[in-house]
């Protein structure tokens, strides 16, 4: 049980939020000009890191943004929140 | 009374309260503070139950929730029995009944004892070997195992108690208030912070409550007595809170721990009444100091479980606290110092102590020097090798160790004995810090693991951290303490110095007989002896957490407390690996055994989830509806009439809906208002079809995908203005699908001007179906004109119904000419109730969804999660028709082309018409093309819904096949248990293929 900080709301139980998997896998623009292993890449494929692991989150019950997060999976500190379109910090 | 082994004065029992309870339906007698381990000490019971593998008579081995053997099950009713409670935890009030497990007929006479008898034939891995053949011959195995597996009986009756959670955050935690939590919290409460300090006994003081002032003294008091004068000093600080009989049962993540706290066992029944038993704590600490003490291991030695053979700390808790004598002589088996308080103690209070057994060369220690004063004999390096006694011990064997302690040399000595006070060194308890992923180091000085490495906001200090002497144990408290919280804090405790000799371990004694003829139990719950671990290694099992599961050590409700110790260092010894090296076995919550009804708490009965009612609710209640649950949802299921069962009055709703009128509580579909200058884009992006040409006014069909080209919902969705829809869902699929557009819209689209918001509540939703449904809707409505020119199938109109604003849809789920009135939830019911009314000279009836899915299934439409499971395509549905082939892109549209959703043998949608059209085919049963006399036959799809249609006077089924589009007409087979039921491929639309009805 985490405690998360919002980048909108400040810090909240883990019960508040749903976790999305991994974050930065930007739909392709023109699915369309892929082959099938390029968009299967797309579609199925995630990296599952033991280490700092950026990934998505959504503050369901809250103010329902979504936001993105950098955990170490290892012992589940969280290093950073920030907000979607925003850079991973290093 | 009886209380023999009472002392007639002294402890912390108060006398002038006397209880009686019942074991093993014989009426004893105790004191107010008694366990009922202590009660049954003192009226000289130690035999308490029959062992879980061999069934050997067990006794009471410690004084707390470390204990392995005194399980009871304490007697209530088919309610509230409760099975493994250990006796050295449950207090006696008056009434108690407690009875041993895991014998029968009787704890003195267990016919299951044979198995001890046996014991030779039934080694660690027994059932695994045994039962592995004939393999179809399980079944009848498993039936005997099941039989014999488990120690006692759980509750057969609802549980009537009351549960309750809390969550409670502080800025420091202490965890147990022996002399280290103690010592803790007299800094912690000084710092003003909120402080919380918990203790899973009734008391607080830990170890210092079982001290006797022979050999120590705080301050020139006992320990005892300093405890008191520090509790009472505690108790004045507004900012602690404490908490006894609370057991702290995990510890997550971001100091995030889980405790129980215990009210009311210990109370007799008329005062439990309405009161709350227990109380699940969800704690968030800022700080947590663990102050979890320690554990003393007993020592491995042939016949070390017989009643009577004891952990000398709990001997000396029994003397000192209960004032109960374990024995009137008995023998001390030791390998360190500690154990020579326990004999200073006893003889004190006038216990013969028959000898002290050393396994060391000699001590350099204070104590053991006094115990020579005191004239008891020593016997240096010696072990015992073999102890005799039945129902308790009457005599050990001792002999002298060899120089190596490998074997034992000499003449063998008998001590008569009526009891064995044995101490094998002490474990930290670290099992709270390693749950908190902090990882221990192996200490060959005191042969223990302790905290190393800390990954959360916490502090180890005492005996849980590998600080064993008193002195230490409460000044290493005040300074990490003082220094962890920065927090001054003047020490002016003073203990006497006491030297103590060094601990020398021996993880297996020897004895004279070889390994195989003995029985050194390691787990005492679990039956595993130091055999069982060596067959275990020279069968190939090297990990610790293998070892562990084959053999089953540390597996029992104890979860090895007193056994993991011994498992790894007889394996460390065999495998020659340092123990370090050799790492634990995970330490997993809880620590003790929690109750189910802690954890549930109050989330029972109409508590346990959410229950959602339609506006309408009450008529249909009120009307005699059966419910169906959809989701969180209560929907009205069918209307039965009087005795009318479920198919009959599904026949006669589906009918009349077609022949008549029918309304249906549509309100539970999932509704979005989607607002914004690109709703037109967003939707062309989230449905399969196109929108931007859709009329003001207008609605349409969706089906949305996942971009996995699956089918994930579908609804119709309506143009209200230039930027303005409101989407309909499925009625489960209504969150998700809200969560699955806010994803998309915030994470890969940001650009596009679109805000959702759910408003499936903040309507009512009447849908009023057949050919006279425009009549009856004409006559409720103000300001609508039903001409099909006005008003055609497919778009919506606003108007009044009693000068309240409402949206009539002209759509339809069912095939019939079809209005759905949607208008703000709080009128739903009273609309309803004019569309009963005025509808009655039509023959108007209320449907269910039972109904509604008979109705759609035989126009062919699809339910999504009925019709689908994720495995399905829009092309599998023979719904092409609405997958654009022009738009550029739609969630799921590469999908389409891949290579596996383009498969022609896919399993596709179809209709299913038995040979009998009387016969109606199961949901879910399998369909294969070619009948083979016994199984397997190759499947290739099942129903997915299946009806008796009285509007076609027969049976009608939709189902999924492998290539199904190419085989109509096809006969295809359904095999059933009894028969097969031989079908024909049709079309899935039975019902006006044409959609005349619609303009009916």
């Amino acid at each position: 049980m985490f405690i998360i900080k919002c980048p909108y709301c400040g810090e909240r139980d883990h019960s508040e939020f749903s976790y999305g998997g991994e974050a930065h896998i930007t739909r392709p623009k023109q699915p369309t000009e892929l082959s099938d292993n390029q968009w299967a890449e797309y579609l199925f494929m995630r990296k599952n890191i033991k280490g700092m692991q950026y990934e998505r989150w959504n503050h369901s019950h809250g103010c329902r943004r979504w936001f993105n997060m950098a955990r170490d999976t290892s012992n589940d500190k969280i290093h950073s929140v920030y907000k979607i379109g925003e850079t991973p910090p290093k | 009374m009886a209380n023999n082994y009472r002392l007639p004065s002294g402890g912390e029992i108060n006398r002038t309260e006397i209880i009686s309870f019942k074991f093993n339906g014989k009426t004893f007698y105790g004191y107010k503070g008694d366990t009922l381990a202590s009660a049954l000490l003192a009226n000289g019971v130690h035999l308490i139950g029959r062992s879980f593998k061999y069934h050997r008579p067990r006794g009471i081995l410690g004084s707390g929730s470390e204990e392995p053997n005194a399980l009871v099950q304490i007697i209530q009713d088919k309610a509230k029995t409760d099975p493994n409670i250990r006796a050295t935890q449950i207090e006696i009030y008056e009434g108690l009944e407690a009875k041993s497990q895991n014998c029968w007929p009787s704890v003195k006479f267990d016919v299951g004892e044979i198995n001890n008898i046996f014991s030779a034939l039934i080694p660690a891995g027994f059932y695994y070997k045994t039962f592995m053949w004939p393999s179809n011959f399980w079944e009848k195995y498993e039936y005997f195992i099941r039989k014999s597996a488990g120690l006692g009986k759980s509750p057969t009756d609802r549980d009537t108690d009351i549960y309750d959670h809390t969550y409670y955050h502080c800025d420091i935690l202490i965890i147990g208030s022996g002399p280290a939590g103690i010592a803790s919290a007299l800094v912690a409460a000084k710092s003003e912070k909120k402080v919380l300090l918990v203790d899973e006994k009734p008391q607080l003081g830990g170890e210092l409550l079982s001290s006797a002032d022979n050999c120590i003294k705080i301050n020139n008091l006992s320990p005892l007595a300093w405890l008191k004068k520090k509790y009472k000093e505690l108790s004045k600080y507004k900012n602690i809170k404490i908490l006894n009989r609370t057991t702290v049962s995990a510890y997550h993540n971001y100091n995030y721990l889980i405790m129980m706290q215990n009210f009311t066992d210990h109370l007799p029944e008329e005062e439990k009444k309405g009161k709350i038993r227990q109380r699940l704590w969800k704690v968030r600490a800022k700080k947590v100091i663990l102050a979890t003490g320690s554990i003393e291991r007993p020592l491995i030695f042939n016949g070390n479980d017989r009643p009577g053979i004891m952990l000398s700390s709990a001997v000396k808790k029994y003397l000192n606290y209960y004032s109960v004598k374990c024995g009137n002589k008995i023998v001390i088996f030791t390998n360190n110092d500690s154990a020579y308080e326990t004999a200073i103690d006893l003889h004190s209070k006038g216990s013969k102590i028959q000898a002290i057994v050393d396994t060391r060369e000699s001590s350099s220690g204070d104590l053991p020097k006094r115990c020579n004063d005191l004239g008891i004999k020593n016997y240096w390096k010696y072990t015992i090798v073999s102890s005799a006694g039945y129902s308790k011990v009457k005599n050990v064997s001792i002999m002298k160790l060899s120089e190596d302690n490998s074997g034992v040399i000499g003449e063998k000595i008998n001590l008569d004995c009526d009891s064995v006070a044995m101490s094998g060194g002490w474990t930290p308890v670290v099992h709270l810090f390693t749950q908190s992923g902090g990882k221990l180091d192996f200490n060959n000085q005191n042969f223990c693991f302790y905290p190393k490495k800390v990954m959360q906001d916490q502090i180890s200090i005492g005996s849980c951290n590998g600080t064993f002497k008193l002195k230490d144990v409460i000044n290493e408290s005040i300074e990490k303490s003082k220094q962890y919280l920065d927090q001054k804090y003047e020490n002016i405790i003073e203990i006497n110095e006491i030297n103590e000799g060094k601990l020398e371990n021996i993880w297996l004694l020897p004895s004279n007989k070889p390994l195989g003829k003995t029985k050194p139990f390691i787990d005492f719950q679990n039956d595993v002896t130091a055999k069982d671990i060596k067959l275990a290694l020279r069968e190939g099992y090297k990990s610790i957490e293998h070892v562990k599961r084959y053999t089953t050590t540390g597996m029992a409700t104890d979860q090895g407390k007193i056994a993991n110790m011994h498992t790894l260092g007889i394996i460390s010894e065999i495998t020659n690996t340092k123990m370090g090296a050799l790492g634990t076995t995970t330490f997993r919550p809880p620590y003790t055994p929690l109750t189910i009804g802690a954890i549930v708490g109050r989330n029972v009965n109409q508590f346990f989830d959410i229950t959602r009612k339609t506006p309408i609710h009450s008529w249909h209640e009120n009307n005699k509806a059966k419910f169906e649950d959809v989701g969180q949802w209560k929907r009205a299921w069918y209307y039965p009439n009087k005795n009318e069962s479920m198919f009959d009055a599904v026949q006669r709703e589906s009918k009349a809906a077609r022949s008549n009128a029918g309304i249906l509580d549509a309100s539970t579909l999932g509704k979005i208002d989607i607002q914004g200058s690109d709703a037109s884009e967003f939707l062309n992006r989230v449905y399969t079809n196109a929108w931007n040409k859709l009329a003001i006014g207008k609605c349409r069909y969706g089906l949305m995908l996942n971009d996995d080209g699956m089918v994930y919902d579908d609804g119709v969705t309506t143009r209200l203005g230039e930027n303005h829809y409101i989407m309909t869902t499925t009625t489960g699929g209504a969150a998700s699908v809200m969560s699955k557009l806010e994803d998309f819209l915030q994470t890969e689209w940001p650009e596009l001007k679109v805000y959702l918001t759910s408003v499936t509540d903040h309507f009512a939703t009447v849908s009023v179906c057949g050919p006279h449904s425009k009549k009856i809707l004409d006559k409720i409505t103000e300001n609508i004109d039903y001409s099909d020119q006005n008003f055609p199938h497919m778009s919506f109109k606003d108007g009044l119904i009693n000068k309240i604003k409402c949206r009539v849809m002209r759509i339809s789920f069912t095939g019939e000419l079809s209005y759905e009135i949607n208008i703000q939830a709080n009128y739903g019911q009273s609309v309803w109730e004019k569309c009963m009314e005025v509808g009655k000279e039509f023959g108007i009836t209320p449907y269910g969804t039972e109904t509604m899915h008979l109705l759609r299934a035989e126009k062919g439409f699809i339910i999504v999660g009925q019709e689908t499971d994720g495995t399905v395509t829009p092309v599998d549905l023979q719904m092409d028709w609405i997958v654009s082939k022009k738009k550029y892109d739609f969630i799921g549209k590469r999908s389409l082309y891949r290579s596996d959703t383009m498969r022609e043998d896919r399993k596709q949608y179809v209709g299913l018409l038995t040979e009998n059209p009387n016969e109606i085919l199961e949901e879910g049963a399998q369909i294969v093309s070619e009948i083979k006399n016994k199984p397997p036959m190759s499947m290739i799809g099942h129903v997915t819904s299946s009806y008796y249609s009285p509007n076609l006077n027969k049976s009608i089924a939709l189902a999924v096949v492998k290539n199904g589009k190419k085989l109509k007409g096809k006969k295809l087979y359904v095999p059933m248990k009894n028969k097969t039921i031989e079908v024909t491929v049709s079309d899935p639309v039975f019902l006006d293929k044409e959609g005349s009805r619609l303009n009916a």
